[in-house]
């Protein structure tokens, strides 16, 4: 059989039901295995980092298998699978396989072949200059951002995902292809605060932002929503019920209250918060997933606020760097960006990443307390000597 | 060792299925696409097309030009398509917000989930966006692929959909960006006949469960994460595709604390693979790292020199609990007080490996921000095997799901749910006791709900006898 044409294929609309197929679920993954990974399944010894980009994983039964990693745009056509799939074709069986963070990864059995793979891979390039297929992504580096929908396909982000993740890698390039940083740095980007990403653990997370709260569109709020729904959403309770001066149901919303956090739009269209001025993206950094040697841990809000500065955005890309360059310069070895900051104790940590910090670093929301510092075990650095200037004592 | 679907999966020959013949694929040169320009001007976008990274611009634009050089007819979605997402891309970027319309009820016949609406808010600019709906498509566990299954997803794709693609989406399904309410049928049917593949989940119901590489590439993995994973999503495919939770829950799999698919973050039942007996050691590997023989940590470091490798100073001095340390020239591991956190097996995979009675450990709750703040996974169950056919991992997993979908309001995830009537109460309905594993630290302040059974004599007491030994 094939795949169907003509406009509704072999779909017939008055019999919807005929013939369906439902509940199947994904394809099984063993027959997508390349028969080297087949046959070493649960059989693997141990694995190298041959170079940047480059594995070997070596098997009991003395088998071996060289992958090569490639960074990948999440956003891709079927023209670039297609490329893919003329690699994976070439070299690999016709096997491919991708990773959780928007790798590929191709696997040969032969080292013969990784340099022509290699070869072939970094000599395809787009007609403008940029990889197609830029190796690296391993060990103490940087590797691919994972991130979410943004301008693309959503209808609450407060910036875009696709260009932030290029403009930023653009710049780290090598960090992708090297292994230089004391540890592995996991970058990630949600373009609202629904962090359909999960970006909440990772080295350093860029987060889109609101500023302004929502605007009511009183004339239709009471017959695109359900008004009680988007009163329950709010988790500070900034809205209440309302009438119009025509005596038509709406709401109103304590502006002081608001945390900007869309939850409100999610449920009701009629309470758009996006504005060019007032939506932005805020910098945390310090999360880590992984239980090696410290705990799995929340990313800390370091930057409150950085302009929506499209396409490039000059301004996170700098603040990136800036985290990065200290970091790689201060840490010690396998210690990630959230223990070196611990250890040296968040104020070092604005003092060497040269970022200023504000009141809107503080946490004021609920379990805030928990935040504040209650010792006295604290080390100097400038700000705390703007406080003693403030509070007075000193000059 | 071989895993075995629970149907027979049907074999995709390209050639068999294809729509598109060769001459169709490869309609265009070099040239052309280098003079080539799309409808809309987009010099922002296009200053994206610059840089080493690979460019979604440059992308995009060749799939914009491929899609025109089709003949008509050729694809059920307007050719230029792509050119309008492009269009409307550079308008959002020039006004600093999205021209998404809010959602938009839309799906397959039968499903709740799925299919995500999306329309334009500019379409007279941009007719041919002016729907551009969404398809999550179930993963492969690990997300290994054949290319012949690729090649005609494309194809599908292409024909009935814009021909752009999400590899993957953060849940982990396969995105299918941009199609209109007409073709969403057409394209369940190829996509269930042809290519012997399911929709994903979204909505209120269960996400396709996710896993890392595990055992097919990994000597890490305690566990079987690919089968674990592919049994819970065929298991429950009734809850991924029809709505009946609170809100969405995501099941993700770890074969190790290392954590590749970010569970314990991202995840509201998260099974990380563990072990309970001791770490595997070899002496001669352990001497070869000492004596720089082997590369630590399998070489992530040697973009900068450390000197040489110290293994008291990176390993043993490094190990959150002090456990290990060298006796007569041997590195020795107190395994009763090693709480598994893999870092010396990371420094040094030839010479440790995990144990061999393996397992999961349980972890509850995790999610992002929206509504009550973000959570971490909360350890529920320190250790269960997990054999097949995971009867007990489902069983817990099932005990969990009625017990949020009867107390969980609307838009509640487990973890609120959790933190909302107290973790003591969530170990109640999974009939656990309580354990020091569960917790950081014990409570520091006093205020116990003591329940009236608790208490000897209950709570019902007279003043009056109350009375009669003090006076008011
Ligand atoms: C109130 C909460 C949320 C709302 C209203 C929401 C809404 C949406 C919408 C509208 C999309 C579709 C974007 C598109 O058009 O393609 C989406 C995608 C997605 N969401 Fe959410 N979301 C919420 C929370 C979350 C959370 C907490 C997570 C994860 C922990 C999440 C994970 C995802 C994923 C994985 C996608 C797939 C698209 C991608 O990979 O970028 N969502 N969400
Ligand atoms: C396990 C429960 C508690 C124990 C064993 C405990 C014990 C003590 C002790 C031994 C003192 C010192 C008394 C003294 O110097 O004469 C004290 C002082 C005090 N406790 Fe508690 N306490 C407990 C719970 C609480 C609670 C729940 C509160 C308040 C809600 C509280 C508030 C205070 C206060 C205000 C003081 C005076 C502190 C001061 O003088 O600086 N205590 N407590
Ligand atoms: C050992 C001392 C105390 C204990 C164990 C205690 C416990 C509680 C508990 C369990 C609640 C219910 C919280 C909820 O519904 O979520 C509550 C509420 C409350 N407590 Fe206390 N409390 C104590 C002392 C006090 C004191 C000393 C005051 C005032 C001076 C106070 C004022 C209140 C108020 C006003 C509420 C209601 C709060 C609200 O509804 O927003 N409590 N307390
Ligand atoms: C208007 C309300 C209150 C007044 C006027 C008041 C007054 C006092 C006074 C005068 C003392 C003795 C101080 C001293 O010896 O130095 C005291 C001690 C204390 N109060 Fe209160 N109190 C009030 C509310 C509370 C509440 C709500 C709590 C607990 C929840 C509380 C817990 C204590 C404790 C634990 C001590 C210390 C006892 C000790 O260490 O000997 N008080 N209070
Ligand atoms: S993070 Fe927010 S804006 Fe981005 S895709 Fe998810 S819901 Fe949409
Ligand atoms: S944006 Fe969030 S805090 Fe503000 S009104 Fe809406 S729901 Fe409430
Ligand atoms: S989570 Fe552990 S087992 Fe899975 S791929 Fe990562 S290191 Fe390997
Ligand atoms: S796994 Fe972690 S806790 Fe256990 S011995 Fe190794 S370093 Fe120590």
């Amino acid at each position: 059989m094939a795949l169907s044409q003509e406009r509704l294929g072999k779909y017939n609309p008055e019999k919807p039901t005929e013939n369906r197929i439902t509940d199947i679920g994904p394809r099984h993954f063993w027959d997508f295995f390349p028969p080297v990974i087949q046959k070493n399944y649960g059989k693997w010894l141990y694995h190298d980092i041959l170079e940047p980009g480059v594995l070997v994983h070596v098997s009991e039964t003395g088998d071996k298998v060289y992958t090569v990693r490639c960074g990948g745009p999440r956003f891709m056509t079927a023209e670039y699978i297609r490329e893919i799939c003329d690699i994976a074709d070439k070299y690999c069986d016709g096997y491919v396989r991708f990773t959780t963070r928007n790798n590929i990864e191709f696997m040969v059995t032969d080292y013969e072949k990784v340099e022509a793979l290699k070869k072939d891979l970094l000599s395809r390039k787009y007609v403008s200059g940029s990889y197609k297929f830029p190796i690296g992504g391993t060990g103490a580096g940087v590797t691919n951002i994972v991130h979410t929908q943004g301008y693309i396909h959503c209808h609450t982000p407060a910036t875009d995902a696709s260009s932030m993740v290029k403009a930023i890698m653009d710049e780290l390039m090598d960090h992708f292809t090297g292994m230089t940083l004391p540890a592995h740095v996991r970058i990630s980007i949600a373009c609202c605060l629904n962090m359909c990403g999960a970006v909440h653990c990772s080295d350093i997370a860029l987060l889109g932002i609101h500023r302004k709260p929502p605007i009511i569109d009183h004339e239709v709020i009471d017959s695109v929503c359900e008004i009680p729904l988007a009163i329950a959403a709010c988790p500070v309770g900034a809205i209440s019920p309302d009438k119009t001066p025509e005596g038509k149901k709406t709401v109103k919303i304590k502006e002081d209250r608001c945390m900007f956090c869309g939850n409100c739009y999610t449920m009701c269209p009629a309470l758009p918060l996006s504005d060019k001025l007032g939506d932005g993206v805020a910098v945390l950094a310090g999360g880590k997933i992984s239980n090696r040697i410290s705990e799995p841990k929340f990313s800390k809000v370091v930057v409150p606020w950085l302009p929506n500065n499209f396409p490039r955005f000059p301004e996170v890309v700098e603040v990136v760097k800036k985290i990065l360059n200290a970091y790689a310069s201060d840490a010690r070895k396998y210690e990630r960006i959230g223990d070196w900051a611990e250890r040296i104790g968040w104020e070092k940590f604005f003092e060497k990443c040269d970022l200023p910090f504000t009141e809107h670093l503080i946490d004021d929301y609920r379990l805030a307390y928990d935040t504040y510092r209650t010792s006295t075990q604290f080390k100097f650095t400038e700000a705390a000597w703007e406080v003693s200037r403030a509070a007075g004592g000193i000059k | 060792m071989a895993f075995a679907p629970k149907r027979p999966q049907k074999e995709i020959n390209y050639e068999e299925v294809r729509i598109y013949t060769e001459e169709e694929l490869h309609n265009y040169t070099e040239e052309e696409l280098k003079n080539f320009k799309i409808k809309h001007d987009i010099p922002a976008l296009e200053d994206l097309e610059k840089g080493p990274w690979p460019s979604f611009v440059a992308d995009a634009k060749r799939e914009a030009l491929h899609r025109k050089k089709l003949a008509e007819g050729r694809t059920m979605v307007d050719k230029d398509v792509v050119d309008d997402l492009l269009g409307q891309l550079e308008l959002s970027f020039n006004d600093g917000e999205t021209h998404w319309k809010h959602g938009g009820i839309v799906g397959v016949f039968g499903y709740g989930g799925g299919v995500i609406g999306r329309y334009s808010d500019v379409p007279e600019k941009f007719p041919s966006v002016a729907h551009f709906h969404t398809l999550r498509v179930n993963q492969p566990a690990s997300k290994f692929y054949k290319t012949g299954f690729l090649r005609a997803l494309c194809d599908l794709w292409e024909y009935r959909g814009s021909g752009v693609f999400n590899m993957h989406g953060s849940t982990g399904d396969i995105i299918l960006l941009g199609t209109t309410t007409e073709q969403l049928e057409p394209i369940f049917y190829d996509l269930t006949h042809e290519l012997d593949q399911d929709l994903g989940g979204s909505g209120s119901n269960l996400r396709t469960p996710s896993c890392c590489i595990g055992k097919a590439r990994c000597e890490f993995a305690c566990i079987d994460t690919q089968d674990l994973c592919y049994e819970l999503t065929m298991h429950y495919q009734d809850e991924l595709h029809r709505p009946a939770f609170p809100y969405k829950f995501k099941i993700k799999v770890d074969g190790c604390p290392n954590g590749c698919v970010a569970s314990i973050a991202r995840s509201d039942f998260s099974l990380i693979g563990t072990w309970r007996d001791n770490i595997r050691i070899d002496q001669e590997a352990v001497k070869a790292y000492i004596a720089g023989e082997i590369k630590p940590n399998a070489g992530a470091h040697s973009g900068r020199d450390w000197g040489k490798f110290d293994i008291q100073k990176e390993v043993i001095d490094l190990c959150p609990t002090g456990c290990m340390a060298m006796e007569d020239g041997e590195l020795k591991i107190n395994n009763a007080e090693c709480n598994r956190c893999m870092h010396c097996i990371n420094v040094m995979p030839r010479a440790l490996r995990p144990g061999t009675d393996t397992g999961v450990s349980i972890l509850v709750g995790a999610k992002a921000p929206i509504l009550e703040g973000a959570q971490l996974a909360t350890l529920a169950v320190p250790f269960m095997k997990a054999e097949p056919p995971y009867d007990n991992i489902k069983e817990l997993l099932e005990k969990i799901w009625e017990w949020w979908m009867e107390e969980g309001k609307n838009r509640e995830r487990l973890g609120e749910l959790i933190q909302r009537k107290g973790l003591p109460r969530f170990l109640e309905v999974i009939g656990v006791p309580a354990a020091p594993q569960m917790v950081k630290m014990p409570r520091t302040n006093p205020y116990i709900f003591w329940k009236e059974e608790d208490v000897p004599g209950g709570w019902k007491r007279d003043i009056k006898d109350y009375r009669m030994r003090h006076k008011r």
